[in-house]
């Protein structure tokens, strides 16, 4: 099934939690919402789902206007955030709930409900679970259980909200691997919110990167990592080094660095701000031709397969802390220490010429 | 060699804490503390039960069996069982609508609930005075249709509903307010109607609440003496709770058999506190595994 | 309507809301409507009159002060068995917690008919005071002690949780720059309960306010001297005064509003301040 949202908006008071929101979610599709808090990504999945209502705007499911839609009638599973699982049941009536509510007509028997409910259990591996009570579940368990809950009803959309936010670290990384395999074995469409660009990279088909109610780019995890559309979205994935420059006429001058910028050649004497990414940093020795900064070393965190340099630029006061990321390998071959100047350029930049600061707070 | 005495001395457990006074200082507030409860709550309480038995098992076993007692007994139970049913359902809607929902004016409906509490049961007793009395709003109506409500049963159930009204819905919201509303919400969107959700998840997870909730109206309801005694014009065997023939015995100076039956009260007091606790524990388990 | 309330795919809002507001208007909010229409019945200067009569001032005096003095006694004490039930053990500690409660439990036409007994000359504990002079039953003494026996729960009621949360930490941060045992309690413990003391306070001197059964059987009732409002208001609807029994019952309510809105406040200060330092 297919989603799709036009012009969608909501207020709460005078905070804008959507402004006109406009996206398509294709049959099949794992799709993330992406943004810090408040970015408005919950309350759109909420409203997709019928738990929440727009102001204006509409949802379409298979290009069906659903947006006055009972919840009951939209056919969408929810897995929320705690789980909500009820606590008065075991896992098995948990998971059976959905079909023992159905009116008489549409419920299978009780040896249905039971085949159903126990195919559910072994998908998600639980099946050895289904006598307990949810308090006596650790977090993964209970998750994969609010999944299996919800898939029970057989719904043509599957929504989660932060589906990992209240996990620790391991069973995040399993669960993510876990879901991402469900999901190729199922194919059912499915809109994930998370903060996590990390989950939102690996899992996802598809990323919406949200920010204060607005969607500020729509892509794959490739597309959307490597051509992040505006400085938002650049600070948002990742780890980033940002300078201040001018840039005029396909040149840019960037802390004494002149670099080609061939894209902005109609730009005119205008403020500028780049950004690097550590590991499109070039770290080297001595000026080899072209110009380059000096820098001092002042950390090194040689853990793993990557050696993370803090490098220093400049005096007191316009001195400022880059941080570069190189191979063990390259890391042995220039035997840095602590205290070494090292000259460094960038590899690849991205330049946002006559950014306004301001939307750089989020 | 002199030196291990001392060290034995230091080594000895260190039984006062920072946080903690003086042992003589704790065992002197513990005694007082004691002594005021003893004075005040333990003496009335055995008091109740010897002076009901001074004069023997006959006479206590006569005097809670004689007619008029049995009759308070009657009416006792049956404006409880009035009284409870419904606060119990107006206590499930007021939490219902209050906690699951977000509308203005909800803090004054939150008063509104606890304004019995607040108001004295002889006031409470006269306001339906006023309007179902002779001389009230709906008494000239009310004699022509040959109704009595006040001095008579009705009267008595009204006033019971009244100072009682609270305890049920102020048990209920909070809790329900704590549970928030996502349990509920999966319910509806896994396809369950209202009343489902309602019967399957709520109730289920406030039973404890409720039992609490309607043990304390319980114990209101069957004690009430002020507001009862305003509307119930005290005909022995018709308009007389346990309360209230409590007190035409104590006036008639007939000490034992008051005694009598107020114990009977005493116990279902007593019952009422053991239960309280024993639901107490139940929830205490509960949130801590 | 959507000003008025979110959306939420709950349903039941307007039959719960509904339902509640019907039966709080028939039960509670119509017929305490009925006092003070009914006293509109009297003219000014004669409502005047009919509340600051002699012997109804005398009664208002009775009723506040013995009150007050209740709720001091109770919270001094209550504030003490709170302490020792939540930092001391001691044997029957539970017994005694589930035991507070009685007086919330106990029908107050009984407790006052055995504070009565007790406390006649005749009674285990009048025998002994009677010589010393002090007349307890049938005096302004009797009332303050049956509201003393009613209000008790409060104070320790809502003193207690405080008291379970407040952080041992603090105490321990204080202990070690230097503070006394003393100077812990009334300079941290006591500014963290002070709300909830407070609070426990007018609770308990609200109820005693209204409190009627537990007292006109050890009041004695004596106009002028030990007779309280409430029992006032009842001798005026026995003698078919129902104007001046409900002025007065006016006079009470509107006391109680004024105290049930300080409640309020003083709770929102419990939750806002008084837990968290």
């Amino acid at each position: 099934m297919s989603i799709e949202i036009r012009n969608l908006s909501r207020q709460f008071g005078s905070f804008v939690a959507l402004h006109n929101i406009n996206l398509q979610v294709n049959p099949g599709e794992l799709l993330a919402l992406l943004g810090p808090s408040g970015s408005g990504k919950t309350t759109l999945l909420r409203i997709i789902a019928g738990l929440e209502t727009a102001d204006s705007g509409q949802v379409l499911f298979n290009q069906e206007d659903s947006t006055t839609k009972h919840v009951r009638d939209r056919h969408v599973g929810f897995v929320f955030q705690h789980y909500a699982l009820f606590r008065n049941m075991t896992i098995f009536e948990n998971v059976a709930f959905g079909l023992r509510v159905r009116p008489r007509k549409e419920r299978p028997n009780t040896r249905e409900i039971n085949r159903r409910v126990t195919e559910l259990l072994q998908l998600v591996q639980l099946d050895w679970l289904a006598d307990r009570y949810p308090h006596q579940l650790s977090g993964g368990q209970r998750q994969r259980i609010a999944l299996a809950r919800a898939l029970a009803v057989e719904p043509s959309v599957l929504l989660l909200d932060e589906p990992f936010g209240a996990l620790d670290a391991k069973v995040r990384k399993e669960l993510r691997a876990w879901l991402r395999k469900l999901h190729n074995d199922m194919h059912i469409t499915s809109v994930f919110v998370t903060h996590d660009q990390e989950e939102a990279l690996e899992v996802a088909d598809r990323i919406v990167i949200m920010n204060r109610g607005r969607i500020e780019q729509i892509g794959t995890p490739d597309e959307v990592y490597e051509k992040p559309a505006n400085p938002f979205v650049y600070e948002f994935l990742g780890h980033v080094n940002l300078f201040h420059g001018r840039v005029h006429h396909g040149q840019a001058w960037i802390s004494g660095l002149k670099i080609d910028v061939p894209e902005h050649a109609a730009a005119e004497d205008l403020n500028a701000i780049a950004y690097v990414r550590p590991h499109d940093i070039e770290v080297s020795r001595a000026i080899n031709g072209e110009s380059a900064l000096a820098v001092h070393v002042v950390h090194i965190l040689s853990i793993g397969p990557v050696v993370r340099l803090e490098l220093m630029y400049g005096d007191n006061p316009t001195q400022h802390t880059i941080h570069a990321a190189i191979s063990k390998e390259h890391f042995r071959e220039l035997q840095l220490v602590k205290g070494d100047q090292v000259f460094i350029k960038p590899r690849r930049l991205a330049l946002f010429p006559n950014h306004d600061q301001e939307q750089l707070i989020y | 060699m002199t030196t291990i005495p001392l060290l034995q001395a230091s080594s000895a457990p260190h039984k006062i804490l920072v946080t903690q006074e003086s042992p003589w200082a704790r065992w002197i507030l513990t005694l007082l503390a004691l002594s005021f409860l003893s004075l005040f709550l333990l003496l009335p309480l055995v008091a109740v039960f010897f002076e009901a038995l001074k004069k023997g098992w006959d006479v206590y076993i006569a005097a809670i069996t004689e007619p008029d007692a049995l009759a308070a007994i009657q009416l006792t139970l049956t404006a409880a069982a009035i009284a409870i049913p419904l606060n119990l359902a107006f206590g499930i809607a007021a939490a219902w609508a209050i906690a699951k929902f977000e509308f203005r004016g909800k803090s004054i409906l939150i008063s509104l609930i606890d304004l019995p509490f607040s108001v004295s049961p002889v006031v409470a007793g006269l306001i339906y005075v006023l309007i179902f009395g002779l001389q009230g709003w709906m008494g000239p109506w009310l004699r022509e249709h040959d109704i009595s409500i006040i001095f008579a049963v009705p009267g008595i159930v009204l006033a019971t509903i009244f100072v009682t009204v609270p305890f049920i819905a102020r048990e209920l919201i909070p809790l329900m307010q704590a549970q928030g509303t996502e349990e509920e919400e999966a319910a509806i969107i896994l396809g369950a109607n209202g009343w489902q959700t309602l019967w399957y998840i709520t109730l289920p997870n406030i039973k404890w609440g409720l039992l609490y909730g309607t043990i304390l109206c319980n114990a209101r309801a069957m004690g009430e003496f002020g507001a009862v005694s305003v509307v119930s014009g005290h005909i022995r065997g018709l308009t007389n709770t346990l309360s209230l023939h409590v007190e035409i015995l104590y006036n008639e100076y007939n000490s034992a058999a008051a005694f009598a039956v107020a114990s009977l009260l005493a116990l279902l007091a007593l019952i009422t506190l053991a239960l309280k606790t024993f639901i107490e524990s139940r929830v205490a388990q509960k949130t801590s595994r | 309507m959507s000003t008025f309330k979110q959306y939420s795919v709950l349903p039941g809002f307007n039959l719960a809301l509904g339902f509640t507001l019907l039966y709080l208007s028939l039960v509670v909010l119509i017929p305490l409507s009925a006092a003070f229409i009914h006293s509109a019945k009297l003219t000014w200067p004669e409502f005047w009159s009919t509340v600051t009569a002699p012997r109804v001032i005398a009664s208002y005096r009775l009723t506040f002060g013995a009150s007050f003095a209740a709720a001091v006694v109770n919270a001094f004490f209550g504030l003490l068995v709170a302490w020792v039930l939540v930092r001391y053990p001691f044997p029957g500690k539970r017994l005694v917690d589930a035991l507070i409660d009685l007086p919330f439990a106990l029908p107050t036409s009984v407790a006052g008919i055995t504070l009565t007994a007790i406390y006649a000359g005749n009674g285990w504990i009048g025998q002994y005071l009677e010589p010393l002079g002090i007349k307890v039953a049938f005096t302004p003494i009797g009332v303050f002690v049956a509201l003393t026996f009613i209000g008790l729960p409060f104070v320790v009621r809502t003193v207690q949780p405080v008291l379970e949360d407040i952080e041992k930490e603090l105490e321990e941060a204080a202990a070690m720059l230097g503070a006394t045992r003393w100077q812990i309690f009334r300079r941290i413990i006591f500014p963290t309960i002070l709300p909830a003391l407070t609070t426990g306070f007018a609770l308990a001197f609200a109820r005693a306010i209204g409190e009627y059964g537990s007292v006109i059987f050890i009041a004695g009732n004596i106009p002028m001297i030990s007779e309280i409002t409430p029992l006032l208001i009842i001798t005026k609807l026995e003698q078919y005064d129902y104007t001046g029994a409900t002025a007065i019952a006016v006079v009470m309510l509107v006391i109680s509003f004024i105290l049930l809105l300080i409640i309020n406040l003083l709770q929102w200060w419990v939750h806002h301040r008084g837990i968290k330092v």
